[in-house]
């Protein structure tokens, strides 16, 4: 393993949006995620937890409710008033639907899926019929119209204090008529629906408590606090010879710094998400079967999708943000110095340039050439392309104009190795080859997506000579492609788990893709076969530290003078496999740092394996080697995320 | 008779009575504890010992009311035995045969005719629990070895075990683990905490456990200070707990009330803590209660807590969270500096009590009588932290006086001394601070003593320092022109070649004092304060000094470090004789010419008691104790033995008391003392009022007929005797009435109505 010069980048400065709703989806084991700048995020809770699909924000599209209904269909509801249903498979807006009630605040689909209820800023309620394409308009719940049958009081003494106000901020109706509302003032408390009576009173915070969400069974809740606790409540039996049964709180989770916003409640695991971006997919220990990866706590901050690309020629950072990109120039040093010391910058890093986006709406994907002269970025309604010119210290930007009807939108946008042709992955499903010119392009050939297929691409690799093109959807899979005869090459047999990252190793040929439960296979595209390593590695399996890891890989690439070296990373660590090397078994140590200098050559051979894992850089967000010896990595310290955010509701600390 | 005569060590009072929870009777007005092999019985509303109940051959491990007559008590100790008491008449009824050691008792309801307990086999920490088969039958001894099996592997003290929903199951903890144990299933779930070494989960140790007594719920106490209350614990898996933190330190003990809304905690901070509705924001407190909670109990009627704190207290709590009654045993938890003394006027001993106080202990009615704040200042319990300790004490002319040292070091030369001198105040009935003087020596003080003797006018007092100096105290008139204020000023330094003065001790009457320097002892005339002689035998530093008594007063004995006894004549000023002795503690008694002396060997300790005039011990029981001894004292007694045997005549005026190393305060005695000693079951408390502020208690009547005898010198105004202590009442208590007290009821008649009134008191408790 050589030694790299590493350009530690700690300038992204990158903040997630907070969680907003999260809603659960029992038939497909899959998890809706809206943040507060209206993207939806799709979470795949079978494939490890992995992000498969995401919907950009929009400005005015601030989400207040989500839900699913009749299995696979999503709807959301915000502030805009309007209701918008998501097509899963090409991965955009079906259509938005206003309600005519003002900003909607709630939502709830009936159990049946049929129906869908919207609660509206003028205090009506209404009623949506929803058919096979579409929702229509049924009633409209005025809220003078009727006389209530019960009007449950609720307290507003908290703590001996009256407060102002005690706002209900949500309530779960149980088929046993049991009604529990979480409030303002820290309550929550369960009501006989019947005789509109309060039965039981739990004070649980002293701060609000913002969300509730009741399991399938009924046997258990969560509630989700401005404190950024969560607490678990259980149906239990007051003993074991009665049916009587109760409520009792039983654990409290402190995942969270800021308010839980929305909390949701699988079979096997309780989901909370709030002000702190985090997502938390806390596993109930006595809902799960087996002790594997599941069974752990999890934490996810981070998309799982690239949002930083580089140009290795002039040394150039792509950032990603919301509604802007941002182009650095990496700092230069030269200084020298020993293994593991940190040099002096001769050069600082430069901000060459702020590209705001036009309109409304999030950017989804950008890419910049590796010579750096180009970049393309797209939203949900348009594509943007770029030329850079450097004049020594200057930088003029060219908007390339006209472009082509068919590029409208692009999921995943990839520049190749000498930077003469864009490829672009539309949410139609195909997949779009540009020749770019000096100043202008020209449209080559489009692939269209297998017959009988919608499912969009999302994640591109072209091998470094330009010949091959390798696309992935979110399920099907990897697709390679001649781009020399435009034609479709081959498919590498479809895996149960999504591919998370793709990339094609030069000389060789071959493709290596990380799939989302962590497995690493490597295809040969001119053998049109998984290589000899691939099946050493399957057959042996790889080792359970590497397996249990929780984040996906989410970039892999190759070292130009060892063709024997994978370069990939997750959040949490960066790793060369190197497949000269014997593989580890479940008794070897995984994670060995670097042997110590002074020991001999043998015992380092003997401890050494494939896998040389450096767990220095965290988050890590983006890897990749510039040249033979340097290495850019870019890091986002959780620290500095939380210091931008909103300050967290003071609480006592015993001893301080 | 002869046979009877053989002296035995005896445990005496003074015995822990946080030992296991206390129990409560049924209709509250009597708690029941654990003391040594005795189970003592109050009444809470007096904190009165009502009765106590011996039989026991061994250490009482626990007590249960009999679930199904509540009149009757069960009792478990180590000698292998199972009890029944009928406790109102303080009787044994029954006695079962186990055979084991056992460790702890369980009664539950619903196994009639068995009960629980606690043994241990094999191995010696792993114990089991079983349930014993009590057989009826109508005879005093009964064999019960009919033991079956319920759980193994769990700890020995019954906080780490609970029954839950009227014996449905069992809950036992251990180190990181809860089992239950199912007795109609007959299944056993066990749940386990992380017990991994990160810092988070290190103090998950399972330190009690408490059943709720209506739902199927178990409240475990963590070391950590969490509680968890444990839900659905019949189904492996699905098992759940709630957590309630307040405690910062370990939860010591938990309980339930008795409809089980409310949960009862307990531990180092002092303070009980109320959980109402197992909800952790809904909490009341109990703070200041003085020392570690160690259990908790409640009663069966719920009107009662108690609280049994480390410093050997019972606290009985109202329901409303209200202290209502302290039984206070003697205190035992912080080192003995002080050692043994007698207060000359109550002849209570005098030892440390809690941290800075100084106790007065009744070994008649084993209690606590008084306890003296010396250091003055609150107390801050906190680890690591370097308190004032009161190292030395002393009284003086017959109890008027008493001296006490107090000192605090925190570094190899900071050290702060204090000397405070108390003077007895008659109308208050105790000590009040006379005199406080800050640093009297340079260095440690290494002894204190006042000059007894009859003769001296002058109260004077001698201390001894490290510093090479003793100082002559003595009182002198305080700068006040009505001569009514006096206090202490140092009167004379004295040195002898910058030696560390380590003993001082003033003769019999007075005129001589000795003081030894290091290996040397020098004796000063205590008129003129002139050195008159020294006496050196270069056998090691002095360790004890004393001079003999009566016929004996021409002797001074001294005990080196190296183990030899010396005893010279002052009038030779020669050596009479030595012996080789490792001497621990000697104690001369003040009623005669004998001296204790107890060695220490690996062996154990043995006791000598010898005359100064001749080097044959007059006495000898080898192997007193296994542990060393740190400290005796010889008690007058009230009323003289009479040991016909030659070898016991020592003990017919005085009884020898010794406190060994791990606090167990023991005696040698014919009979166990106890039973000697303490009131009986026909207790009667008789009042008089003879004069308008005075009223005369008695208590500690043995039988009627000395009650009787009692009455009838009262009215003839004889001299009372000694078993009738005085006590001045309170100002504001109405002076012409007269108290009667009998078990639990207090009356006041005047003086007019006395006869009749003592009359009718005697008669109620005689029962006639």
């Amino acid at each position: 393993m050589g030694e790299f010069k590493v350009h530690r980048v700690r300038f992204f400065n990158y903040v997630p949006s907070g969680i907003r709703c999260v809603a659960y989806n029992n038939q497909s084991n899959r998890l809706a995620v809206s943040r507060t700048d209206g993207t939806v995020e799709i979470y795949n809770l079978s494939a490890n937890y992995f992000q498969e699909k995401f919907f950009p924000g929009h400005e005015s599209r601030a989400t207040e409710a989500l839900c699913w209904a009749k299995g696979q269909r999503l709807f959301s509801a915000g502030l805009n008033g309007e209701i918008i249903e998501y097509d899963l498979q090409a991965l955009n807006i079906k259509y938005a639907m206003d309600a005519f009630g003002g900003p909607i605040w709630s939502m709830a689909a009936s159990p049946s899926g049929s129906q869908l209820l919207v609660g509206c800023e003028d205090g009506s309620v209404k009623l949506f019929q929803i058919t096979p394409g579409k929702i229509q308009f049924e009633r409209n719940f005025d809220r003078q119209k009727r006389s209530a049958i019960h009007k449950m009081l609720v307290d507003r003494q908290y703590m001996g204090v009256s407060k102002r106000k005690c706002i209900i901020w949500g309530v779960a109706f149980l088929s046993d008529g049991t009604v529990i509302s979480v409030d303002s003032a820290g309550k929550v408390q369960f009501w006989d629906s019947a005789t509109g009576t309060l039965v039981k009173n739990h004070l649980i915070a002293n701060a609000d408590v913002q969300s509730i969400a009741v399991s399938d069974q009924e046997d258990s809740f969560v509630v989700g606090t401005a404190e950024g606790t969560v607490f678990h409540f259980q149906l239990v039996s007051v003993t074991s010879n009665s049916s009587e049964k109760q409520w009792v709180r039983t654990k409290p989770f402190q995942h969270h710094t800021h308010d839980v916003r929305a909390v949701a409640h699988s079979p096997t695991a309780l989901i909370s998400g709030g002000t702190d971006t985090h997502l938390v997919i806390r596993p109930l220990m006595e809902k799960v079967e087996v002790k594997n990866y599941d069974a752990a706590l999890r934490k996810i901050t981070f998309p799982h999708r690239r949002l930083i690309s580089c140009s290795k020629k002039k040394q150039l950072l792509l950032f990603q943000f919301a509604h802007h990109l941002e182009l650095w120039q990496l700092g230069s040093t030269v200084a020298t110095g020993k293994n593991g010391d940190t040099l002096p910058l001769s050069k600082d890093a430069d901000h060459l340039l702020h590209l705001k986006t036009k309109g409304p709406e999030n950017i989804i994907c950008s890419c910049i050439s590796p010579c750096g002269s180009w970049i393309a970025y797209s939203t949900a309604s348009r594509f943007f392309l770029y030329r850079l010119s450097y004049e020594r210290d200057n930088i003029s930007l060219q908007r390339v104009s006209k472009m082509p009807a068919f590029l409208r939108s692009a999921l995943q946008i990839l520049f190749s190795e000498d930077s003469a042709k864009l490829f672009v992955a539309s949410n139609q499903g195909s997949l779009h080859i540009i020749r770019l010119l000096e100043g202008s392009f020209k449209h080559l050939h489009t692939f269209q997506p297998q017959s009988g297929t919608v499912e969009s691409m999302c994640l591109l690799a072209v091998s470094p000579d330009g010949n091959w093109l390798a696309a992935s959807g979110t399920s099907a899979g990897v697709h390679v492609y001649n781009v020399k005869n435009l034609k479709l090459h081959c498919t590498v047999p479809a895996y149960n788990f999504p591919v998370t990252a793709l990339a094609i190793a030069p000389s060789t040929n071959n493709l290596v893709i990380a799939h989302s439960d962590q497995q690493v296979f490597e295809y040969s595209i001119p053998d049109k076969q998984y290589t000899e390593w691939s099946r050493t590695i399957q057959k042996q399996g790889f080792h359970h530290l590497w397996l249990q890891r929780d984040t996906p890989i989410t970039h892999i690439s190759f070292h130009l003078k060892r063709p024997m070296h994978i370069l990939l990373h997750d959040a949490y660590m960066f790793c060369i496999i190197d497949k000269s090397l014997p593989l580890p078994n479940d008794k070897t140590l995984l994670y060995n740092p670097l042997p110590p200098k002074n020991e001999s050559d043998v015992i380092r051979r003997r401890t050494a394996h494939a896998f040389k894992i450096s767990k220095i850089y965290k988050p890590l967000l983006f890897m990749d080697l510039l040249d033979e010896r340097t290495l850019v990595a870019v890091e986002r310290p959780l620290d500095d995320i939380i210091a931008q955010l909103p300050p967290p509701i003071k609480k006592k600390k015993f001893g301080t | 008779m002869v046979e009877q005569e053989r002296v035995r060590v005896v445990r005496c009072g003074g015995s822990e009575l946080n030992f296991r929870r206390a129990v409560f009777s049924a209709d509250s007005k009597y708690i029941f504890c654990v003391s040594g092999d005795f189970v003592k019985v109050y009444s809470t509303a007096t904190e009165e010992c009502v009765h106590i109940l011996q039989g026991h051959r061994n250490l009482v491990t626990g007590i249960q009311l009999n679930p199904n007559n509540h009149l009757q008590l069960y009792s478990c100790s180590f000698d292998g035995t199972i009890k029944l008491w009928d406790y109102v008449d303080g009787i044994l009824i029954k006695t079962f045969i186990v055979g084991h050691k056992l460790h702890a008792l369980f009664t539950v309801a619903r196994a009639e005719d068995s009960v629980f307990v606690t043994i241990n086999k094999e191995k010696p920490d792993i114990f089991q629990l079983v349930s014993v088969k009590l057989p009826k039958s109508s005879s005093q001894e009964i064999e019960s070895k009919e033991l079956s099996f319920v759980l193994d592997y769990i700890n020995q003290s019954p906080k780490y075990i609970a029954f839950g929903n009227e014996g449905e199951y069992v809950a036992a903890v251990r180190d990181f683990y809860l089992s239950v144990y199912f007795f109609k299933k007959k299944t056993t779930s066990r749940f386990t905490l992380s017990s991994s070494r990160n810092k988070k989960h290190a103090k998950n140790n399972f330190t009690c456990v408490a059943c709720h007594p209506k739902e199927d719920c178990i409240a475990t106490g963590h070391k950590d200070g969490k509680i968890r209350l444990w839900r659905n614990f019949d189904d492996d898996k699905k098992y759940t707990y709630t957590c309630l933190h307040w405690h910062h330190d370990m939860v010591m003990d938990l309980a339930f009330s008795v409809t089980g809304t409310s949960l009862l905690s307990g531990g180092r901070e002092s303070v009980l803590v109320e959980w109402r509705d197992a909800a952790e924001k809904n909490k009341e407190f109990l703070p200041r209660l003085g020392a570690t909670i160690e259990h908790i109990s409640v009663s069966p009627a719920g009107d009662l807590f108690c609280t049994s704190h480390s410093d050997n207290k019972i606290i009985v709590i109202h329901r409303n969270l209200e202290a209502s009654a302290v039984i206070q045993g003697l205190v035992k938890d912080s080192n003995i500096f002080t050692g043994l003394m007698i207060d000359p006027r109550t002849k209570a001993l005098v030892l440390n009590g809690k941290p800075g106080h100084l106790q007065f202990y009744s070994l008649q009615s084993d209690k606590q009588l008084y306890n003296l704040d010396i250091v003055q200042q609150e107390y801050i319990n906190d680890y690591g932290l370097i308190q004032i300790e009161l190292t030395k004490a002393a009284f003086g002319c017959y109890g008027n006086w008493l001296a006490t040292v107090e000192q605090r070091q925190e570094k190899e030369t900071e050290l702060e001394l204090q000397m405070k001198l108390w003077m007895y105040n008659k109308k208050t009935q105790g000590f009040v601070l006379n005199t406080k003087v800050n640093m009297p020596h340079e260095d440690h003080i290494t002894a204190l003593c006042f000059c007894n003797a009859e003769k001296s006018e002058n109260p004077t007092l001698v201390t001894a320092s490290k510093d090479g100096h003793f100082k002559v105290w003595i009182l002198t008139d305080d700068s006040d022109i009505y001569k009514k204020a006096v206090g202490w000023t140092c009167d004379f330094v004295g040195s002898y070649h910058k030696y560390q003065a380590t003993n001082c001790c003033f003769s019999e009457d007075g005129s001589l004092l000795a003081v030894s320097f290091e290996e040397i002892v020098t004796i000063w005339d205590s008129e003129t304060w002139e050195l008159k002689c020294t006496f050196c035998q270069r056998a090691g530093k002095i360790r004890h000094l004393c001079f003999g008594r009566l016929t004996c007063s021409k002797y001074l004995l001294g005990a080196t470090e190296n183990g030899i006894l010396c005893c010279w004549n002052l009038l030779s000023c020669a050596l009479e004789w030595s012996a080789k002795l490792n001497v621990r503690v000697m104690e001369p008694d003040l009623n005669s010419e004998n001296i204790a002396a107890i060695s220490h060997s690996s062996m154990g300790s043995d006791l000598f008691v010898f005359k100064p005039s001749e080097p044959r011990p007059l006495y000898i029981q080898k192997n007193i104790s296994r542990e060393e001894v740190q400290w005796g004292v010889f008690v007058p007694r009230d009323v003289p033995e009479s040991f016909t045997s030659e070898a016991y005549q020592w003990l017919n005026r005085s009884q020898f008391y010794f406190l060994t190393k791990s606090q167990s305060l023991l005696t040698l005695s014919t009979k166990s003392p106890e039973e000697k000693l303490t009131p009986t079951s026909k207790q009667v408390f008789l009042g008089w009022s003879n004069c308008p502020d005075k009223i005369l208690v008695s208590s500690c009547l043995k039988d009627v007929g000395l009650a009787a005898s009692v009455l009838r010198s009262t009215l003839c105004e004889v001299e009372l005797p000694s078993a009738v202590t005085v006590k001045t009442l309170p100002p504001s208590s109405p002076p012409l009435h007269i108290a009667v007290q009998s078990r639990d009821a207090l009356l006041f008649c005047s003086p007019r109505n006395l006869l009749a009134a003592l009359c009718w008191g005697w008669e109620r408790d005689l029962g006639i």
